[in-house]
């Protein structure tokens, strides 16, 4: 998947090089090219395309979570000879040129590659981390003083924007099944509130474990951690998108999207985030935490609490369990050593079962969906398959306990959520067609309730 | 004092602070940067920033090298000490646990390997290890023993980090008050 992607850029690339050369004269290139490796580096094209040129590439396989390093198999050979050219200038140019202190383009993906073996699977909040410079960076001393041209990139990482896309998407998941007409303008305020509210949330956990992800490999690059930004920027931050967050929900869109939402930011941080430090119960509210934003996406279509907004909230709800739960497997270790109490560490045996007893609840929760009219009866047999596939996952979880189910099931519910909802999506009852059903079977004397639009 | 340590888990580093103080450690004077032994690091002279170091070794916390402005006011200086001594806390919490985590972990595999009637070290020289599931019964106990401790140092901790958070703020709107009566005077003036 992800080496087909990356072909048409690193080509695109190597031609732009090989006309820049040719045009610029090779005395004004070594300029040119860290010229255009800033170039690159400001378009976010890694300098994986340029060892694509090496022959060795970098796959993506999963892009969250992981790297590998293969050596390519020599029939690929560059068909322009005009390339290896390139590859023997641009090795002459890095000898003559004096090593900018930012960027070191050939020594990089060799200490990446150590990096890569050593590094344990992240969790799906966070990616990989922008392993670019980071290690040679990582040891030196840095002055604490913010520069503009990275906050945004710091700001992301401060409110898990991955995270909040995933959060935003459910709300808006949750809109669109609701049966009622669409309206664009209250789905985009919708997530957008939807959006700040999560920035919010998620800055301020972070602002409250400065401490304890430091000492976690998953956590300890985050910003507050590295000091590139002071506890009171974080603060001001999530106070600033929270109170327009809530607000717009509130004013915008409906006082009961509003206060969900309100209701959510103080669950996650006032409950959840001290709750890992005392308890394992911590998972539960956490689940909640997670099954609230399908629910605010139906209320701010319908203005009410329906069954189909608990529903989807309830199959949130469950797919937390073998997420979070297969997650918490392998960071066994540096849960104990942080002081986290996660039923992986103290309560094995429950955390195996919760996780397939949830599995199976979503077969449930997916069944009674066309029960109270939200979907179709296709959707359970669609579904059916994905559902019994994770389940089988979480039952071979639970029969195994091993790190390799872990994974396997932690990936496959990476997957399995968005695809759920998708077909969820597209087997919705139509609610003009609701309206019909109601409507045939009545006679003309009896006077039958419209439901507006 | 030992006793002390062992019930009051976090608590502690506050006594062995105002003990290391009591002890003679220079206090620090404007304009000049704290001294920082042992970090191997002098900011540049004419920084007027704090720097942040690597992580350390045993406590995973990156140290912190304060900067002292001349002209600093009471307010901020004691958010610097208040910073200071929330650093030197944690720092030494964390280097501690750490490294009990470390020591209980080797004895608990040495132990094991042990009843298993195995080397610390193969015939290659590798060290032997437990696969995860071994281990997880000394994760288990570990987190179960140290569950007090680190109760007192969430407290300990959220306090800190609020009261630290709130001088900030106040130092903030300090400056910015400072600032807008400079702007007022210069453009009236």
């Amino acid at each position: 998947m992800s080496a087909a992607r990356r072909c048409s850029p690193p080509r695109a690339m190597a031609g732009l090089l090989f006309w820049h050369l040719k045009s610029t004269g090779v005395r004004q290139t070594p300029c040119q090219f860290v010229h255009l490796c800033h170039v690159a580096h400001d378009r976010l094209i890694t300098f994986q395309y340029f060892n694509f040129l090496k022959r060795m590439y970098v796959t993506r396989c999963n892009r969250d979570l992981s790297q590998r390093a293969k050596p390519k198999a020599d029939s690929v050979a560059s068909p322009v000879r005009e390339l290896q050219q390139l590859d023997q200038e641009k090795k002459v140019i890095h000898q003559i040129r004096p090593v900018p202190p930012v960027y070191q383009p050939l020594s990089e993906p060799l200490r990446r590659n150590e990096l890569r073996e050593k590094k344990p699977a992240a969790g799906a909040e966070e990616l990989v981390p922008a392993v670019r410079a980071e290690p040679r960076e990582d040891r030196q001393w840095k002055e604490m003083k913010l520069r503009l041209e990275e906050l945004p990139g710091i700001l992301a990482r401060l409110s898990k924007i991955k995270l909040t896309a995933l959060v935003v998407s459910t709300a808006s998941a949750g809109f669109a099944m609701a049966p009622v007409p669409f309206d664009l303008t209250c789905f985009l305020l919708a997530s957008l509130g939807t959006g700040l509210a999560s920035c919010a949330a998620n800055s301020i956990n972070q602002f409250f474990e400065v401490p304890f992800d430091s000492n976690m490999n998953r956590t300890k690059n985050r910003p507050l951690v590295r000091g590139q930004l002071s506890p009171l920027l974080a603060v001001c931050f999530a106070a600033s998108c929270g109170v327009p967050g809530i607000t717009l929900l509130t004013l915008a869109v409906n006082p009961l999207t509003g206060a969900l939402g309100a209701f959510n930011i103080f669950l996650y941080t006032c409950c959840y985030t001290p709750l890992k430090r005392i308890s394992i119960a911590n998972t539960w509210v956490g689940a909640v935490v997670g099954a609230i934003p399908p629910v605010m996406g139906w209320t701010a279509a319908t203005g009410s609490l329906d069954a189909g907004a608990l529903l989807l909230g309830g199959i949130l709800y469950s797919w937390q369990f073998p997420h979070f739960n297969a997650l918490s497997w392998g960071l066994r270790e540096d849960y104990s050593r942080g002081g986290y109490c996660m039923m992986s560490v103290t309560h094995p045996g429950l955390c195996r079962r919760v996780a397939l007893r949830h599995c199976l609840a979503l077969i449930g929760l997916s069944t009674a969906a066309p029960l109270l009219d939200i979907t179709t009866w296709t959707f359970p047999l669609i579904s059916l398959p994905l559902n019994l596939y994770i389940s089988y996952l979480g039952f071979r979880f639970y029969r195994d306990a091993d790190r390799s189910s872990s994974r396997k099931l932690f990936f496959c519910s990476l997957w399995h959520l968005p695809l759920l909802l998708l077909v969820m999506f597209t087997c919705k009852k139509s609610f003009l067609e609701k309206e019909d059903k109601d409507l045939l079977p009545e006679g003309h004397g009896r006077a039958t309730e419209m439901r507006l639009p | 004092m030992a006793a002390t340590r062992v019930l009051r888990g976090g608590c502690y580093c506050h006594r062995r602070l105002l003990s290391s103080a009591s002890s003679g450690r220079p206090t620090v004077e404007r304009g000049e940067r704290q001294e920082s032994p042992g970090l191997g690091f002098s900011p540049p002279a004419h920084s007027r920033n704090d720097w942040i170091g690597p992580p350390d070794k045993h406590s995973n916390l990156r140290p912190v090298i304060f900067y002292v402005p001349p002209e600093e006011s009471a307010l901020e200086r004691r958010l610097r000490e208040a910073r200071q001594e929330a650093q030197a806390c944690d720092q030494h919490f964390w280097a501690r646990h750490n490294r009990a985590f470390s020591q209980e972990k080797e004895e608990f595999i040495f132990s094991r390997l042990k009843a298993k009637g195995l080397e610390m070290r193969d015939e290659t020289g590798q060290k032997a290890t437990l696969n995860a599931e071994e281990m997880a019964d000394f994760y288990k106990d570990f987190l179960s023993k140290n569950f007090r401790k680190h109760m007192q140092y969430n407290r300990d901790w959220y306090k800190r980090n609020f009261t630290i958070t709130f001088l900030m703020g106040q130092v903030a709107l300090v400056r910015a008050l400072r600032w807008l009566r400079w702007k007022k005077r210069s453009v009236g003036g």
